[in-house]
């Protein structure tokens, strides 16, 4: 059985002259949580979409479960879940309703009450899922992407709309299923829960790859140097450095007092994050520029 | 929280194609009687509109539409278009709107993710309008037999052309419903885009109005149509044989029947398997 759950070498895709993917690179381990990060209109929907089997490639190669996406047939589809970002829900039926329906399209799908129970379900199993919260029918989602048992499970924004305590408890959910040996891709806007999840990322910024990595090493050293930030006669300033310390010391030399309005921070995730998709936005726009001339 | 445990899908072969479509066709089921809408507007409508036909016309007792033809009651009169019409909801009407509606609402994107064949899927599909289609005809020859007391043939010659104008029209009817399901843009605009078109062919066909009163021009009109081709084939099994002098020759032309309903089951065969994507288009 080869390593790899995913395997992407140079993917492009253009919608007519409009490039959205534009030479991605990047391998998923089986057993490994993969998070893709990006803003909206980025590149990283058309990717997913690619590697689950609804989209053609314009270029590049893909390889999911060892199977190119664009051929893969019916048995190489009850390897997988998917949970779409947003779908319609069979409103008139009931939950266990839907999940046996769903169980009877694969060859091996985990037992129906057991699922609910795992997403947590098990009071409105009868309930017809018109009747549901968002965040319920987000839970029916995840179930149905899950009762086939799948090697490689896609999850697009699984917790958009979700309040604190269900987005809690859909992560212990995904570590459940991490420790099954489950290959998850996850995308989403939240980089907490991506910090949580996933123990490497992509950063896919104007239909390129900006960063690739463990979610602690995102960016590079450089993106992580501390930050000392103080106020000088009024004046907001701030300095890098690996010392920050020993810089404070000097500085509070120099002023032969307490700096004002002093701290030391180290970049967040989020900070990092930023950096990389508005260096993006720099790139795209520079492109854009020469495309004109 | 506990997940169970996992075993390698590997190995394992999904389920046969037929076991997945009856599967299919009983959730389908559940799905349509569920829909107040659905039953009231494809499964009910025609037995409605029969007893209101009835009802509504029916005061001055029975019609004679020449002297030398046999009277005959309103009930009887529109028993074979109601049952034409039925056959119209319940494939074309029924399948356009429902699974124009499951591909503007992703339905059909969720179930294109899944090992779910899309044989089996219609497999459902057409067992679904199967098990309502015969429903609703028997409802329908019940409360004109015992409501209204009409006749219904004893004769096995009739009922054998019944089956096969009923099983002709019935596929014909879901393959162009599908074919067409491709047309709406939304889901919204799905029972706007289909039941015009339905209700225009019931008109011009012989389901409200009679068709040998309608002028020769619209007659040919609806002749292209394939409603028209089973509104004749009903009113060959149920109305007495002296009616065919009403007919265009004269004559029921079950050989017309036969032969217009089978050219559009191809043509509704070769459209939907053109037609009919997972998902609204691939770019």
């Amino acid at each position: 059985m080869d390593t790899h759950a995913v395997q992407v070498t140079g993917l492009r895709k253009t919608y007519g002259g409009r490039t959205a993917v534009d030479g991605i690179t990047f391998e998923i381990a089986r057993g490994e949580t993969f998070a893709l990060l990006g803003p909206n209109g980025a590149g990283k929907s058309t990717t997913v979409e690619i590697l689950e089997g609804y989209r053609r490639r314009s270029g590049g190669d893909v390889r999911v479960l060892g199977v190119d996406p664009g051929v893969g047939g019916l048995d190489w589809k009850a390897r997988l879940g998917i949970v779409l970002q947003s779908t319609g829900q069979a409103g008139l039926v009931t939950v266990r309703e839907q999940l046996r329906q769903f169980a009877g399209f694969y060859p091996r799908p985990r037992d129906v009450d057991e699922v609910i129970a795992a997403v947590g379900l098990q009071r409105q199993a009868d309930t017809r899922i018109a009747k549901l919260s968002g965040g319920q029918q987000r839970r029916v989602d995840v179930a149905l992407g899950v009762i086939g048992r799948p090697e490689l499970l896609f999850l697009d924004e699984p917790t958009t709309g979700f309040d604190p305590q269900a987005r809690r408890e859909f992560w212990d959910l995904i570590r459940a299923l991490q420790a099954d040996g489950t290959t998850i891709v996850l995308t989403t806007h939240y980089l907490d829960e991506a910090a949580r999840l996933a123990d490497r990322a992509a950063v896919i910024a104007a239909g390129r790859l900006r960063a690739l990595g463990a979610l602690d090493r995102l960016g590079g050293p450089e993106a992580r140097v501390p930050i000392v930030r103080w106020r000088e006669a009024g004046i907001a300033r701030a300095e890098r450095t690996d010392r920050p310390l020993a810089f404070a010391t000097a500085l509070s030399a120099r002023l032969g007092a307490e700096p004002e309005q002093l701290e030391i921070v180290r970049p967040s995730l989020e900070d990092i994050y930023l950096d990389l998709v508005q260096d993006a936005g720099v790139v795209a726009d520079l492109a854009t520029a020469e495309d004109a001339r | 929280m506990t997940v169970p445990t996992t075993a390698s899908a590997r190995g394992a072969a999904i389920p046969g194609v037929v076991r997945t479509g009856i599967h299919r066709t009983r959730f389908e089921v559940l799905q349509y009687f569920r829909a107040g809408d659905t039953v009231f507007f494809t499964f009910l409508f025609p037995v409605f509109m029969l007893a209101l036909f009835s009802v509504a016309f029916g005061a001055d007792g029975d019609v004679r539409f020449a002297p030398e033809l046999p009277a005959i009651s309103m009930a009887g009169l529109y028993l074979p278009g109601m049952l034409a019409a039925g056959l119209l909801l319940s494939g074309f009407q029924n399948l356009a709107v429902d699974i124009a509606t499951e591909r503007s609402d992703g339905t059909l994107k969720r179930l294109g993710g899944t090992p779910l064949s899309p044989v089996a899927y219609f497999i459902g599909k057409i067992g679904q309008v199967a098990v309502t289609s015969v429903l609703q005809a028997a409802l329908l020859l019940a409360v004109a037999a015992f409501a209204f007391g009409v006749a219904l043939p004893t004769e096995p010659e009739r009922w054998l052309t019944f089956a096969w104008v009923f099983a002709l029209g019935i596929t014909a009817s879901a393959l162009l419903g599908v074919a067409v399901s491709a047309l709406p843009r939304t889901a919204k605009s799905a029972t706007a885009v289909i039941v015009p078109i339905a209700l225009v062919l019931q008109f011009i066909s012989g389901v409200y109005l009679t068709f040998s009163q309608l002028p020769d021009w619209l007659q040919d009109v609806a002749a292209f149509f394939p409603l028209k081709w089973m509104a004749q084939g009903m009113r060959a099994v149920f109305l007495p044989d002296a009616f065919a002098v009403l007919e265009r020759g004269e004559e029921w032309n079950l050989l017309s029947v036969l032969i217009a309903l089978a050219t559009w089951l191809v043509v509704g065969l070769v459209a939907a398997r053109l037609t009919f994507r997972w998902l609204r288009r691939d770019a």
